[in-house]
């Protein structure tokens, strides 16, 4: 008989960091102290705290251990399991209290969040549908199929459901122009390139609940009259797509895919289409393109996939995480959905906390919620007491919001006034050490690359952007820089013809906004406040502390420090390639890099 | 999968496999596995007890391990807490005498006054 249960975290991440040998040691030593038929383990999808994986949790006492590895894992059983005594040095520590965090009801990284989209994300076993069932999984199909189209697209309208990929585009008007759209046969798509660097929201969901996506694209065939469904999962998710391919085999064994769902005379299947790493694919048109073949190019709207699609044909495309939320929301109604989040943007939204903040990892919360709540309260802070300079959020199509709008609540349309979106959830926490010119060139430079080149103003304006930026990193900036980003940033903002373009000059125009200071250090001074550009580095010797050690004599590469034994040091400018490996390398403190 | 009926018979059944996954809100019972109690038969208390909430379908109980509760001499001891009520510390606790403890106290509601050793906190 089952006496506990070890749920460890199967997500990406953990993965990653060795979930693996993990779970073989914790196998080895229950079956060493000859327990192993009192404790189940289960392998769940993302729990979230990526940065404290690999993460195992003992029920039914919910000790949450964190940062588990071959070499301590062994305590949890014979400690935990054996003699009943948690184990300290596996227990999380915040910075903020004074004792060990025994459940994850201790840690405010998850008191704080709201799990709708993440609910069985890290409590059920992915693999298992009949755990997706026993959550109450399929039973919006269900509900569904009793009612007519024009109901469920009723209920999706009225929760004012907004999608998750970043356009906030009201779900139920989408719905019911597919349903309405005339043409035949049509399409259900769903949305999972999540192309935005640091965003693996759609990724978890995909990887540790396929089956919430399954039911509710179900949900949106029989809504809006669909037979055929795909799935646009980018390549770079091998564990997301044998995961999702293994649920649906589940799904049609079970009935929930395939001909007769459920007795209703309903036939739906799903298919799955493998971007091919390009991040324009996440466009919608792109990504339509895509599936049928042809080069990820995005094509002007109207007409809108929902009138013309797949083949021209009326295709539905939502996003993985919209999707999440519909089965739900036909649960548990229209008015539910509302209950939390903000008037114009109900419910809520998952944000990938990523960047110099101390709790990393998934976090779903209320919209509405504050910035300073999700850095601080969630976040846990900035990491090494280091100030707060500002959160990137949206990815390469979106800005900064810096420390004066802390208190500003996220959602769709309130991140608009300051120039930036809140996008598909990325957020990244940058401090005092962050260049912000730096980061925008990043961004930039990702742009450019993934540009796919059909109109002028993305293909050319986004390079000769990224040209000025990398001269002004590289201390060869002059004056009319700025004017010219902002004069081009705006007409490329304009004149672009998908999404990608319109959004790319976001980054430094925001920066330039509420940063112009230090452009213009990189610009006027040829220097950068955070030392980060390299290239406006200065690597110089502070004759106060120099002992004459020839350390960094003997560690340069391109012999551009001269000093004898005992003599003071010197670095030749000339020659120095500010690799930085003398500043490394000096046990005195007497490399000055400024 | 025919029908709705079919789809809760399944939720009712995978619910009680994830059962010791759920929130508990009528009561915990612990029950002391130091290395005393371990070598005073603790281990056939902790199974009796799950095996006897299972029989009695009783859900809404936790149970859960410590260390040793520092009443070394009267080991196997399992505390009782059920919600509203003081706790119960047991001692000398058998197997039969956990099964009793889980039907009289847990099911019925009434302590078990003669296995008690202890009320309330230590």
């Amino acid at each position: 008989m089952i006496r506990n249960q070890l749920l460890i975290c199967a997500g990406g991440a953990c993965i990653t960091s060795g979930e693996k040998s993990v779970k073989d040691v914790l196998v080895e030593e229950l079956a060493k102290n000859g327990i192993q038929d009192e404790i189940q383990i289960i392998e769940t999808g993302c729990m979230g705290a990526c940065d404290l994986g690999p993460i195992v949790v003992v029920y039914p006492e919910g000790t949450f251990y964190q940062k588990v590895n071959v070499r301590n894992a062994g305590l949890i059983v014979s400690e935990h399991l054996v003699k009943g005594r948690t184990v300290p040095e596996l227990l999380y520590h915040g910075p903020a209290s004074e004792k060990k965090a025994q459940t994850s009801e201790e840690i405010p990284f998850y008191t704080r969040q709201v799990k709708r989209v993440l609910r069985n994300c890290g409590v059920i076993d992915p693999l298992s549908i009949e755990e997706f069932i026993a959550r109450d999984g399929y039973f919006g199909l269900g509900k569904a199929l009793e009612m007519s189209q024009d109901e469920i697209i009723k209920i999706v309208q009225d929760s004012g459901l907004r999608g998750r990929g970043g356009a906030g585009f009201p779900t139920g008007i989408k719905w019911k122009a597919a349903q309405e759209a005339t043409g035949s046969p049509k399409y259900v798509v769903c949305n999972g390139d999540e192309g935005d660097p640091g965003a693996f929201m759609d990724r978890s969901v995909l990887e540790g609940d396929p089956h919430s996506i399954i039911e509710s694209m179900v949900i949106a065939g029989y809504a809006i009259g669909a037979a055929t469904g795909y799935m646009y999962v980018r390549a770079e998710y091998p564990l997301a797509m044998e995961r999702f391919d293994y649920a649906l085999k589940k799904a049609r064994e079970y009935g929930f895919l395939g001909q007769n769902i459920l007795g209703s005379g309903f036939d739906f299947d799903i298919e799955i289409r493998i971007g091919a790493g390009a991040f324009v694919c996440g466009e919608e048109t792109a990504l339509l393109r895509s599936i049928e073949g042809k080069r990820g190019m995005p094509s002007l709207k109207p007409p809108f996939p929902a009138q013309a699609g797949l083949w021209g044909k009326p295709t539905l495309i939502n996003n993985v995480e919209t999707y999440a939320n519909i089965a739900p929301i036909l649960i548990n109604g229209a008015d539910w959905f509302r209950s939390v989040g903000t008037i114009k943007s109900p419910g809520t939204k998952v944000f990938a906390l990523a960047g110099k903040v101390q709790n990393t990892g998934l976090v779903e919360v209320p919209m509405g919620t504050t910035l300073r709540e999700l850095v601080f309260d969630i976040g846990g802070g900035i990491l090494g007491g280091k100030k707060f300079k500002g959160a990137q959020t949206g990815g390469p199509s979106g800005g900064i919001i810096t420390a004066d709008y802390l208190d500003m609540p996220i959602d769709f349309d309130s991140v608009k006034e300051i120039g930036t979106i809140m996008g598909s959830g990325g957020l990244i926490v940058l401090d005092e050490d962050n260049c912000m010119v730096d980061v925008a060139k990043f961004y930039l430079e990702f742009v450019v690359d993934e540009s796919c080149g059909k109109c002028t103003p993305c293909r050319e304006g986004t390079r000769q952007m990224y040209r000025i930026m990398d001269r002004i990193c590289d201390g060869k900036g002059h004056a009319g820089d700025i004017e010219k980003l902002k004069s081009l940033g705006k007409v490329i903002q304009l004149t672009s013809l998908c999404g990608l373009g319109q959004t790319a000059p976001n980054p430094v125009l925001s920066t330039i906004r509420f940063f112009e200071d230090e452009y213009r250090a990189h610009i006027e001074d040829k220097k950068c406040p955070t030392h980060v550009c390299k290239h406006l580095l200065t690597y110089s010797i502070n004759p106060d502390k120099c002992v004459g050690c020839t350390a960094c004599v003997r560690q340069c590469p391109v012999q551009a420090i001269t000093g004898e034994v005992k003599k003071i040091h010197v670095i030749d400018q000339d020659k120095c390639i500010k690799c930085g490996s003398c500043y490394e390398v000096c046990r005195f403190g007497a490399i000055l890099k400024e | 999968m025919k029908s709705l009926e079919e789809l809760k018979r399944i939720k009712e059944q995978t619910l009680k496999a994830m059962d010791l996954r759920q929130a508990k809100e009528r009561g915990k019972v612990v029950v002391a596995m130091g290395t005393c109690g371990i070598a005073a038969g603790a281990k056939d208390a902790l199974m009796a007890v799950i095996e006897e909430l299972e029989k009695a379908d009783i859900h809404d109980v936790q149970v859960v391990q410590s260390g040793c509760m520092g009443l070394c001499d009267r080991e196997p001891t399992v505390e009782v807490s059920m919600k509203d009520q003081p706790s119960v510390i047991y001692g000398d606790v058998n197997d039969a005498n956990a099964r009793r403890i889980v039907r009289e106290h847990i099911q019925g509601g009434q302590v078990v006054a003669e296995l008690v050793i202890k009320r309330g906190n230590i």
